[in-house]
Order: C-alpha cells, then structure tokens, then sequence
C-alpha cells in the first residue's frame, strides 16, 4: 500500500519505520531539514523537503496515488489542512489526523475527517521516558465502527503468563492483536502465551476494555 | 455589526480600526500580547488573547452572537481551520479567510468559505500597473 506521511518528528519517524517494516511502500514530507536528513541516513530517501500542505511537495510525493495519507505534525491546523487538502485536491480516499489538541477532536469529525489519532503524545512520552506501561493506554479509536486499540504491560507477576492463548476464555467483542515483547512484535497464536514485561495491543469495543485487568489478574483462564 | 478579527497583523490592524471608526463592535484576537501595541491608544474595541483555533477562545471573543468572522493570520493553515471553526462549528454568517497561496484559496473557495487571496490580487494589480 502506498501511503504518504506529513510531519517527519517522532510520531512521524516511527510510523514511517514500522510501515516500511510490514513492507508499506512510504514517503514522508517534512519541513525541517534535519529531520528529512536524518530519515534519509536511516530509512532511506524517501523524505521530501517541503510544507505538507502546499501542493508542490504534495504532488511531488505522488499524492494523487496515495491510499491513506497521514498527518502526524505537532500542530492540528496543519493536520486538518493537509487532509483536507489530499482529500479534496488529490482525491486522496483515506486520511488519518493525529489530533494534539482533544478539543479539536470534534472539529476534525464535523470537517470529514476520517480517523483521528489523540493521546500519541502520551503514548511517545511514555515510551521515551521508559516508565512501565501499566496503565492501560488508549492508542486508537475507531470512530466509525465504535472500536477501540488499547495496550497494556504485563505485570511480573501475573497469573496468566505462561498461558496458552487457548487456554483463555475471552469476549466475543475482544483480541489480542499484538504482543510487543523485547522491542519485537509477535502476532499471537493459539499456541503463544504471554510474558512478564510484554505489552499487549487488544482490539476491543468500549464495553471490554477493562478486559485485559481481568486478563492480567487471571481470572480468564479456561478452568481444566 | 459583531466582527471577530483573527490576527492583529497589519490587515487586522487596519480592518479593526476601520472597522470600529464606522461604528462597529470590534473584537481583535492574537495569541501574541505584544502584538496588540499595533492597534495604538486610539482604539477602543476590545483585545482577546489566544489561539484562534481554540473554541473556548472564540467563545470568549463572543464569537457565538458575532455577524462576522475574518480570518488575517499569517499562516494560511491556522486562518483556513479558524474560518472552517466559525462558520460550521459556530454558524457565524459571514466568515471570510485570507489566504496567502493560490492552490489552497481555491481549494477553500470551492469547499464554500469566502476567501480573499492576497497573492494573486497583489500580483494581478502589479501586472495591471506594469502593461498600463
């Protein structure tokens, strides 16, 4: 799938890295010119020089061909425009905004944009500082179809580890997409359990989303 | 009438002063204090601090019983958001944005927002003045 990214930074640059990663055909537009340096030196060239928003980088990237585009710069009116501006300019079909601002979450949602991405901020931050997730954090919600992602840390202790997928009895509405352990990510199978430090991707709809406490607390293993 | 100025630049200056002269209620946004030195003594409507994509700032500025909004920051983006802001979020009759690049005036034109392109008017009048 091509996709194009607008705003190279760190929300920016890890995107771009795990898309290359599952083999996504990516280019990034970004206005400061270290930033295109660095991402050239480690990823490759497919980073442009330019403002994300102005039709020239924008054609330049081949914007006319993009499947999604992905506004993910520190500053929402340039995350509205540019989606605006790939949908309406360049008939650009999906547009995922990152939204730094919840305030404007709503705004984005009356001016037609598709998906919005809010809390990343938190999420980077948490990763930088490198404090345990055991919080459960809130990486994606899914407007339209009232799902969410939401990703939590293992605890050491924790009953359900060494368990096989299974072997746990969960809700319909519930899965466990991804398992991040030691920096690599493993798509759970029946046969994978789950380790102390791993963080766990669950795809859930807002009624289990507590799901992965009880999860962790093993209280959803299949009685033998 | 009720106008919001987003922006206290030059034309945001101007537009306030003519604005209020002529006897209208005159309410002039900016997320930068010292940029309000530029209105001088003389004018007397009012001064809201902060961004202008922030509703709770355009509510402050009075935005929910404003006539009209005008969007004059310098950046085209923050003017095109704050215009969308105004006139769907808000419903404010008349909202008009000033936008420096062409490709996006017409973009923003065609989505329905009255917009103003000082670009190509600058350049239109210059080529005028030179054939004449």
């Amino acid at each position: 799938m091509y996709i194009i990214i607008v705003g190279g930074g760190k929300v920016g640059y890890y995107l771009t890295k795990h898309l290359l990663a599952a083999g996504h055909e990516v280019a990034v537009i970004e206005k400061n010119p270290k930033k295109v340096e660095n991402i050239i030196n480690d990823l490759g060239g497919i980073a442009i020089l330019g403002d994300g928003s102005d039709a020239g980088p924008m054609s330049e990237a081949g914007m006319n061909r993009a499947e999604i585009v992905i506004a993910a710069t520190g500053d929402d009116e340039d995350n509205l425009i540019v989606c605006q501006m790939a949908k309406i300019k360049f008939g650009v079909k999906r547009t995922i905004a990152r939204i730094n601002n919840p305030k404007n979450e709503r705004i984005f949602s009356v001016l037609g944009i598709d998906t919005t991405v809010s809390y990343v901020d938190a999420l980077v931050a948490q990763i930088e500082r490198g404090i345990p997730a055991h919080s459960l954090i809130h990486l994606l919600t899914l407007r339209d179809v009232g799902v969410s992602f939401v990703e939590k840390q293992v605890p050491p202790d924790s009953p359900v580890i060494g368990v096989m997928m299974s072997d746990l009895n969960l809700p319909e509405q519930f899965l466990i997409a991804l398992i991040i352990r030691e920096g690599k990510a493993l798509i759970p199978k029946g046969t994978s359990s789950l380790q102390a430090g791993d963080d766990v991707v669950a795809v859930t709809d807002a009624e289990n989303a507590g799901i992965l406490d009880l999860l962790f607390r093993g209280e959803l293993v299949k009685p033998h | 009438m009720k106008l919001i100025i987003l922006g206290c630049g030059r034309v945001g200056v101007r537009l306030a002063h003519t604005m209020h002269s002529a006897g209208h209620e005159v309410t002039i946004v900016d997320r930068n204090r010292d940029a309000f030195t530029k209105l001088g003594a003389d004018y007397g409507g009012k001064m809201i601090l902060g961004t202008g994509i922030d509703q709770d700032v355009l509510r402050k500025a009075g935005i929910e019983q404003a006539d009209a909004f005008v969007a004059v920051t310098n950046g085209d983006n923050t003017n095109a958001m704050a215009a969308q802001i105004a006139k769907h979020i808000f419903g404010v009759p008349r909202v008009v944005a000033r936008l420096y690049d062409p490709v996006r005036e017409e973009t923003y034109r065609l989505l329905g927002l009255e917009t103003v392109c000082a670009t190509v008017m600058g350049a239109d009048k210059i080529r005028d003045l030179v054939l004449a």
